[in-house]
């Protein structure tokens, strides 16, 4: 990972200040959205996938690993909440728990198999059992094939909270977003933290240190896919849906892509990367196929003039981290 | 006409056909992504898409230079692989001295941009590609009726497998080249362009994904998207043979293939599946991959 961290800047008590400085304000921007009259449903779907964006750095970012599957954490939440939800009728906070669990699950598993290869291996078996799982909801009763879970109840959450109601919903969603991006932040700071980013710099010496590098990556990659499937499951009551494309393998490139554009490793890079695609494929909508045309030309942009992405260029010029 | 386990054979020989054929397409994919990993250290993930330009570059030379399927079948790699060529100058020559995923990365975006760009222009569905006379028609063996196409395919394929096997593990060339995958700075000194190589090795590994969208052009037609699941497929051979070897590679696609054809038969709700359950068992066994070698 020589490439990624060679102007990356050491965590000092000073960064974690800028970060918190950071963090309050993208709080407080979020908290006043419902009064600037910005379209809530843009917002909330953003956020979402920012939490999806943030999820997916904490593995490539922190600890070394691209998934290129990280869209079967969403996917698979989708439809263990949706279910519950619309089959089951549980309540939204049920729902929720009962999605994200799914994916917690998934996590597990498909991380004990994905575990066993390093490096660009990793990308491709993560790659290959998203694509498996695709299958398997293609053909699944319960996903409903092609037409996927539609008309989800939104309900009330703790019996109080309507979520029918967009400006609940929004600080909803938002709460959701914030105590996963809490957690993330939380963890890279932590010593698991550190010691991840140390497997990332160079394995074998943090082998050599004593640390079981397996269950150190094999347990971010379970954190990474458990919230992953909290952004999934509070995807839900946004679309009222559970589809195939979110499974799909364009999916997990546009996660990847969120989190280029913004920044690999940086904490507050996939937030900003989301916003940007969302709004792009919000914006764009109309010109059909050259959307992923555009995509792809960011990909390779990206990868040949700006691999530290928008967030890194600024913390790389004010010499701060973020 | 004869029975196996109550079912005519037929069905079974043509789904084992089936199998070789994608198997075919498998181990040259996979052939041509061990060979640009060997020499890039990239993992092109716009394999698929080169296999679909492949397809497209032989239609649309039928189409408006009148060329028929003889001269597209290699005219079409040879013009796919230049352009594969290109882009290693343009781009993936900045790229050899960072970490692999940045390759990854922008091969997936080149893959979404020839992706966009032919849907754009023709549309998602199936372009039909006709076949020259000489290889329509078919012959009855007995056991099962053989489309003369689809046995020239498998035999085809087999052929440039091996003949790739035959130029990088038995011509100077090719020792040049591996000499090259194990220290380029050596092979440098004594005086061998290894840049020059690396262009050629990744048009050649362009050209063979080509090569196999032509092939695969008159019996699954030609679609923007054809590559799409191919390439992950592909990816999952390449977990399971691993890429340290071009004959391991060769043998795990055409396998693969076979067992693929064999459960469409068998049990047709995993056929889509079953390359992908087999990559997992592979993994929890011998996590190296069967030809060994780890990453």
């Amino acid at each position: 990972m020589t490439a990624m961290t060679d102007d990356s800047i050491p965590v000092t008590p000073r960064a974690i200040h800028d970060e918190m400085i950071a963090f309050g304000i993208m709080a407080a921007l979020l908290l006043v959205v419902p009064l600037t009259g910005i379209y809530p449903f843009f917002v909330m779907q953003a956020l979402c996938f920012a939490l999806l964006a943030c999820a997916f750095n904490l593995l490539i970012g922190y600890g070394g690993l691209l998934s290129f599957g990280h869209a079967m954490f969403l996917g698979t939440a989708g439809y263990c909440t949706a279910h519950a939800l619309k089959v089951w009728g549980v309540s939204p906070e049920l729902g929720i728990l009962v999605g994200t669990a799914g994916a917690a699950a998934l996590a597990v598993i498909t991380g004990l198999v994905a575990i066993r290869r390093q490096g660009i291996y990793f990308a491709m078996i993560t790659l290959a059992l998203s694509q498996l799982l695709f299958f398997i909801y293609l053909q699944a009763p319960f996903t409903h094939g092609e037409d996927g879970i539609q008309g989800i109840p939104q309900g009330r959450l703790f019996g109080v909270f309507n979520l029918a109601n967009p400006t609940i919903l929004y600080y909803v969603i938002l709460a959701g977003f914030l105590f996963g991006f809490l957690v993330i932040f939380r963890t890279i700071n932590s010593p698991f933290g550190e010691v991840l980013k140390a497997i990332r710099e160079n394995e074998p010496r943090a082998i050599s240190l004593g640390y079981k590098t397996d269950q150190y990556k094999l347990l971010a990659y379970i954190l990474s896919g458990t919230l992953a499937g909290l952004a999934g499951a509070l995807k839900v009551f946004v679309a009222q849906n559970a589809s195939l494309t979110d499974v799909e393998v364009a999916m997990s490139g546009q996660i990847v892509l969120m989190t280029l554009v913004g920044g690999l490793g940086t904490v507050f890079g996939p937030v900003v990367g989301a916003f940007i695609i969302v709004a792009m494929q919000q914006y764009l909508s109309g010109l059909g196929q050259w959307v992923t045309v555009i995509q792809g030309a960011v990909f390779v942009v990206c990868v040949l003039t700006f691999r530290r992405g928008i967030i890194g260029e600024v913390a790389h010029y004010f010499r701060r981290s973020l | 006409m004869f029975e196996i386990f109550g079912i005519p054979s037929n069905a079974l020989f043509g789904q084992l056909l089936i199998g070789l054929i994608n198997g075919s397409f498998y181990a040259l994919l996979s052939l041509g992504l061990a060979v640009i990993f060997g020499m890039l250290n990239i993992i092109n993930f716009s394999h698929g898409a080169q296999y679909m330009l492949g397809a497209f570059a032989a239609y649309l030379l039928l189409q408006y230079s009148g060329l028929g399927y003889w001269p597209a079948l290699i005219v079409a790699p040879v013009l796919v692989g230049i352009t594969g060529m290109i882009v290693e100058r343009l781009m993936l020559q900045w790229l050899y001295k960072l970490d692999h995923l940045y390759g990854l990365l922008l091969t997936f975006g080149l893959a979404l941009i020839f992706e966009g760009l032919t849907r754009n222009y023709f549309g998602s569905a199936g372009l039909p590609y006709t076949l020259p006379d000489s290889l329509r028609g078919g012959q009855n063996l007995g056991f099962m009726f053989l489309p003369i196409y689809r046995g020239w395919v498998v035999i085809f394929s087999l052929i440039v497998c091996i003949g790739t096997w035959y130029l990088i593990e038995r011509t100077r060339l090719g020792a040049y080249l591996r000499a090259a995958t194990e220290n380029p700075t050596l092979v440098r000194a004594f005086g061998i362009n290894v840049p020059r190589m690396i262009t050629l090795t990744y048009g050649l590994g362009v050209g063979l994904a080509a090569l196999a969208g032509v092939l695969s052009a008159p019996i699954n037609q030609v679609r923007p998207l054809m590559g799409e699941n191919v390439i992950i497929v592909v990816f999952a051979v390449v977990v399971i043979g691993g890429m340290g070897s071009i004959m391991g590679s060769i043998i795990t696609g055409f396998a693969l293939g076979v067992i693929e054809g064999l459960t469409k038969y068998f049990y047709p709700e995993a056929s889509n599946t079953v390359v992908f359950v087999l990559m997992v068992l592979v993994l929890l066994v011998k996590p190296t991959g069967l030809t060994g070698r780890a990453a």
